[in-house]
């Protein structure tokens, strides 16, 4: 039997948390992405694309990320398309992701005075401008705090690609904990590399809230 | 896409369900409860106390779910406490819905206007008498939608429990589909029970906490 010593463990589970950043990156960056157009349609004056929008995010926060990451992983080869657990982890997490980010900026769009739409409209911006150069920037800003409490979530979310198999840090933890039967010290040494990945997140996230809006 | 199988299925379907519910039904009461005590604790406790709790609510907030369960059913056994899964999520659930919903709790016991307490004292009533009769109603209060959405959060986090043999919706789902090989059938008609399960426990909630708070909540 190999004998694993303490910086044996903790090697290993470093060189997997390169994928559980990685992942959480990629997520957050395709998340925004989509978020942007579930928000364009979430904030539009046409009442059936709004609907659409607030359907869309009732589905992604009324129902459990594993179920949503299971039909992805399961959902996909059915239409034909070969999947490994790490497409299906990215794109779960990016349409997760993209549900909670266009509602914390809808809340911003709607926290701006309507005076900023008629100051826009009345300077002879159309729709696009408007939403380019005044209204987004501010919700963008005045929802900087929420967005980076979100990231520390999606970090925790990444734990449940394990169960569709994709080899990150809960999985390689738990590859090492059926070799050195250690739970206590395997788990223990996870859940520090999580802290330490979104304790100063969480700080930044409260800073950024006692701040204030804008600056 | 086949449906065949979903008429056998449904009683599997509901005891899941039912399990579902009993977790959160436990975690509710006991998480609540908890956090009641955490946050007249970290108000109002010694400094040593203030710490640890302070530091209980960053630890579990910034460590995921998954993680937290697996230590307590996988780790715990190493110190001696044996916990049936069932237990086992129960308590993992509890732990982590109470250091949120300590933060909520703590927001809320701020909002009840100084004036209140003093009021209280001059009536005569003992410190914990007006804790419990006047402080804690008014908090419950202002903070109850934000306990709903958290409670609501927990119980799709408890799908997560699965993972450690509970057999709860999530596990039913499992078995299922490695039954009747019908993974994506299987895991929709699973989701959208659940979809049903978190929109009809808002609805009670809102409901309730309305009949039992008055106005106010929405």
């Amino acid at each position: 039997m190999i004998e694993f010593t303490l910086w044996d463990i903790v090697r290993n589970l470093l060189l997997a948390t390169r994928w559980t950043v990685l992942l959480s990156l990629a997520a957050f960056v395709g998340g925004a992405l989509v978020g942007m157009a579930v928000l364009f349609f979430r904030i539009s004056k046409n009442n059936w694309s709004r609907r659409l929008a607030s359907g869309y995010i009732a589905l992604f926060q009324g129902t459990p990320l594993l179920m949503q990451l299971f039909l992805m992983f399961f959902g996909l080869p059915m239409l034909g398309l070969r999947i490994e657990p790490w497409t299906a982890a990215v794109l779960g997490l990016t349409f997760f992701a993209s549900a909670y980010l266009a509602e914390i900026w809808r809340s911003g769009v709607d926290a701006l005075p309507l005076g900023q739409w008629d100051a826009g409209a009345s300077l002879g911006l159309h729709y696009l401008q408007e939403l380019r150069l005044i209204i987004l920037p501010q919700a963008f800003s005045i929802t900087r705090a929420p967005t980076v409490g979100f990231l520390v979530q999606l970090i925790k979310s990444t734990a449940l690609t394990s169960i569709i198999g994709f080899e990150e840090l809960v999985r390689t933890s738990n590859a090492i904990n059926n070799a050195t039967f250690e739970p206590f010290k395997v788990y223990g040494l996870v859940a520090l590399i999580f802290f330490l990945m979104c304790f100063p997140l969480t700080q930044y996230a409260r800073r950024l809230e006692r701040r204030g809006p804008g600056r | 896409m086949a449906f065949g199988w979903l008429p056998g299925a449904l009683g599997d379907i509901a005891h899941g369900a039912a399990t579902t519910i009993l977790l959160i039904a436990v975690t509710t009461l006991a998480g609540t409860l908890l956090s009641i005590l955490g946050a007249a604790g970290r108000r109002n406790g010694p400094a040593p106390l203030r710490h640890a709790i302070a530091w209980y609510v960053e630890v579990m907030r910034n460590t995921p779910f998954l993680v937290q369960l697996f230590f307590i059913f996988f780790g715990l056994p190493s110190l001696g406490i044996r916990l049936d899964p069932i237990l086992a999520a129960m308590l993992a659930m509890t732990l982590n819905m109470a250091a949120y919903t300590i933060e909520i709790v703590g927001a809320g016991l701020d909002a009840v206007p100084h004036g209140q307490t003093e009021a209280a004292l001059a009536l005569g009533l003992r410190p914990r008498q007006v804790f419990v009769k006047i402080v804690l109603p008014q908090a419950l209060k202002v903070i109850y939608p934000a306990l709903t959405s958290q409670i609501v959060i927990m119980m799709l986090e408890s799908a997560v429990v699965s993972q450690i043999a509970v057999r709860e919706l999530t596990y039913e789902a499992d078995m299922l589909q490695a039954r009747t090989f019908r993974s994506f059938e299987t895991y929709f008609v699973v989701t959208l029970v659940y979809l049903g399960l978190s929109m009809a426990l808002r609805r009670l909630l809102v409901t309730g906490g309305r009949r039992a708070l008055g106005a106010g909540v929405s």
